[in-house]
């Protein structure tokens, strides 16, 4: 067990909080570095799309995770950020502006989304959300003139001011800065009085109000934020499969995006990044194993469904904290062996807490 | 002609919604929870319909009595299974744990060799017929929704007005602890709630298989039952069923006096007009917490 004495205020906002996390942060991400030297070409995309879909991981998590607000459409942020960016990259304009349009875009449309945020809580939210996912996918698919509609549209390689970037190793170093870049950010809000506020939203409005913040204010930029980040994934994102058509941004995706953070772990950042790599590595598991069951099982194209809804009431049910709470669990084990005590991370039974009076 | 024609078809899909939107509203006033698998209950209903009818060879009525009991059973189950251990907890888990259940139960059914991943059509003794009413062309189909839509209502209607079952739901709906410290069983009236909810989900499947075939993804229906919930207020047993019928209206009529793309989004467009102007819906409850 690791006892850390706090003498300078720096220690206590700083991002690495012992020499521990300096070194295994460092090696990370030394590794992430080396890693179009030490793993296959498959491999390696695959981790392209793990640091795409954790860039829109944060994002998610923001909004839910720290700021207790939910969306259900958060894919068309992902939709109008991977639009913009294609038909800005078509028309000839270099990959920074055209990604810095696609994330204000999307940042513009969650603040508008955002709107009804204010007026309405909980599952209204949900709703308002997931009709305005509903409604982003039937523009994208209804504008042909500018998206191409239901045929989708092809991008051109990223262009960074005449620079071409052809390879694929390229691309994920791209990817890479970016998830870096976003992930700094993040954490750096979160220890900002905007983060504080944020959380402080998220545990209880009223308590937030009375303490002079601002909730209007506050859950809009959340919003604004969030979809900034969806936006620079589904640019990405965009780039990564160099076709995209509004199908990709459906109902079906934004319930990955939360999947995603809840099997990761709410209301963390290193959730944001476990569930990315679970939402990438578990299609890969599930063929590797789907040879073992009997064909009417192994076959079915229900399978990859079966799993996903049974991880996530797994989750729920089990591990509310998810993959990371899990390691938490587990970390702590070891460091107090033999003092762990079962009831350590025990939930509070709570009483019924009634939305309809908030 | 054409007005009517369309108003009877918006009203026989609105029903549909309604109908669906009634389970959410049913399990959302007895647990506060906001279950999506409504839409994967009536699809499941509809294959037990289904099963029932073409496999097992039984009558049309004794069919459909049976799908949806089991659907009753199933529907406690999932309650008595998944749910009631996590009750109490941020309303959001439980809808990620309901996206669960969906999921697995659309999965389930696609894993049944030669079932599941077919498009079927219910055998039912009204298919294909038609009534001619002066210049109207009536779809028996569309006639049954209205009219079984109508009996489950006034059903609903007497069950929470009269009898002591829906009496203690409605206390426990209203305030849980309360009606626990009364002596009303509240975990098995979850139980009861989740079971009448699938059982009026199934019958909404049934009704709507004659209409859109049987297939493992017709419970993405569900989805445009939440702005019927949402439009009549989350909280509201006759709000579920008008905001269904506005919502099949508006989307039958836009449908046709619109530009293409309207049809699938108008519940949606109104959904969020509705949440701008009147958040608590038509019926809703208007409840303030006091501090």
């Amino acid at each position: 067990m690791r006892f850390i004495f706090k003498t300078e205020y720096a220690q206590d906002i700083g991002l690495a909080k012992h020499e521990g996390h300096t070194f295994w942060y460092s090696t990370l991400v030394l590794l992430l570095l080396g890693a179009p030297w030490l793993f296959t070409e498959y491999w390696l995309a695959q981790l392209t799309f793990v640091l795409i879909y954790s860039i829109a991981a944060l994002g998610i998590m923001l909004l839910a995770g720290f700021t207790g607000l939910f969306s259900l459409g958060h894919a068309a942020f992902l939709g109008v950020g991977a639009y913009t960016h294609a038909v800005l990259t078509n028309m000839g304009v270099p990959f920074p502006i055209a990604l810095a349009c696609a994330a204000g875009l999307s940042a513009a449309v969650g603040l508008v989304v955002g709107l009804p945020a204010l007026r309405v809580k909980g599952i209204y939210l949900g709703m308002a959300t997931l009709s305005f996912g509903f409604i982003v996918e039937e523009v994208l698919a209804r504008w042909e003139s500018v998206t191409g509609g239901n045929a989708g549209i092809h991008i051109k390689k990223p262009n960074v001011f005449g620079w071409v970037l052809e390879t694929e190793i390229q691309f994920y170093f791209l990817c890479l800065l970016l998830t870096m870049v976003s992930t700094l950010g993040i954490l750096n809000l979160l220890r900002s009085p905007t983060g504080r506020a944020f959380v402080a939203i998220r545990d209880s409005e009223i308590s937030a109000q009375s303490m002079g913040i601002h909730l209007a204010q506050y859950k809009t930029m959340s919003f604004a934020i969030s979809a900034a980040l969806a936006g620079v994934a589904g640019a990405l994102y965009a780039h990564k499969l160099q076709f995209i058509s509004p199908d990709q941004f459906n109902i079906l995706q934004s319930i990955d995006l939360l999947l995603m953070i809840v099997i990761g772990g709410l209301g963390s950042v290193h959730g944001a990044f476990l569930g990315a790599i679970f939402l990438i590595t578990m299609p890969q598991l599930i063929a590797l194993f789907k040879d073992f069951l009997p064909a009417v099982v192994g076959q079915a194209p229900g399978l990859q469904g079966v799993v996903y809804g049974a991880v996530l009431i797994a989750f729920v049910l089990f591990e509310p904290m998810g993959l990371y709470g899990r390691w938490l669990k587990i970390r702590t084990y070891f460091e107090m062996f033999p003092f762990y005590r079962k009831g350590m991370f025990k939930r509070q039974k709570s009483f019924q807490k009634s939305d309809r009076l908030k | 002609m054409q007005f009517f024609q369309l108003l009877i078809s918006g009203v026989a899909q609105g029903c549909i919604y309604g109908l669906i939107a009634l389970g959410f509203v049913l399990i959302y006033k007895a647990t506060e929870t906001v279950s999506f698998a409504q839409g994967e209950l009536m699809m499941l209903g509809a294959f037990g319909g289904l099963v029932a009818m073409t496999m097992l060879g039984m009558p049309y009525w004794l069919a459909i009595l049976s799908a949806v009991l089991a659907m009753a059973l199933v529907g406690a189950l999932i309650e008595m299974a998944v749910i009631r251990p996590i009750l109490g907890q941020p309303a959001f888990s439980i809808v990620m744990l309901t996206i669960g259940v969906g999921y697995v139960a659309r999965g389930l059914i696609t894993m049944i060799p030669n079932i599941g991943t077919d498009t079927q059509a219910l055998p039912v003794p009204y298919k294909d017929e038609i009534w001619k009413l002066g210049g109207l062309i009536l779809n028996v189909e569309h006639m049954v929704v209205i009219a079984a839509t109508g009996v489950l209502c006034v059903l609903l209607f007497a069950l929470f007005r009269y009898s002591k079952l829906g009496i203690a739901m409605q206390a426990a709906s209203q305030n849980q602890l309360a009606a626990y410290y009364m002596g009303i069983p509240v975990k098995r009236l979850n139980s009861i709630a989740w079971a009448l909810a699938a059982a009026v989900a199934s019958i909404a499947g049934l009704l709507l298989a004659p209409i859109t075939f049987v297939h493992a993804n017709m419970g993405f229906i569900g989805l445009k039952a939440f702005p019927a919930a949402v439009v009549g207020g989350f909280g509201s047993l006759p709000g579920a069923i008008v905001g269904g019928l506005v919502i099949g209206l508006v989307e039958a009529f836009s449908g046709f006096y619109l530009p293409d793309g309207f049809k699938d989004t108008a519940a949606y467009i109104v959904v969020l007009v509705m949440l701008m102007v009147r958040p608590n819906g038509l019926f809703g409850e208007k409840l303030r917490k006091k501090v």
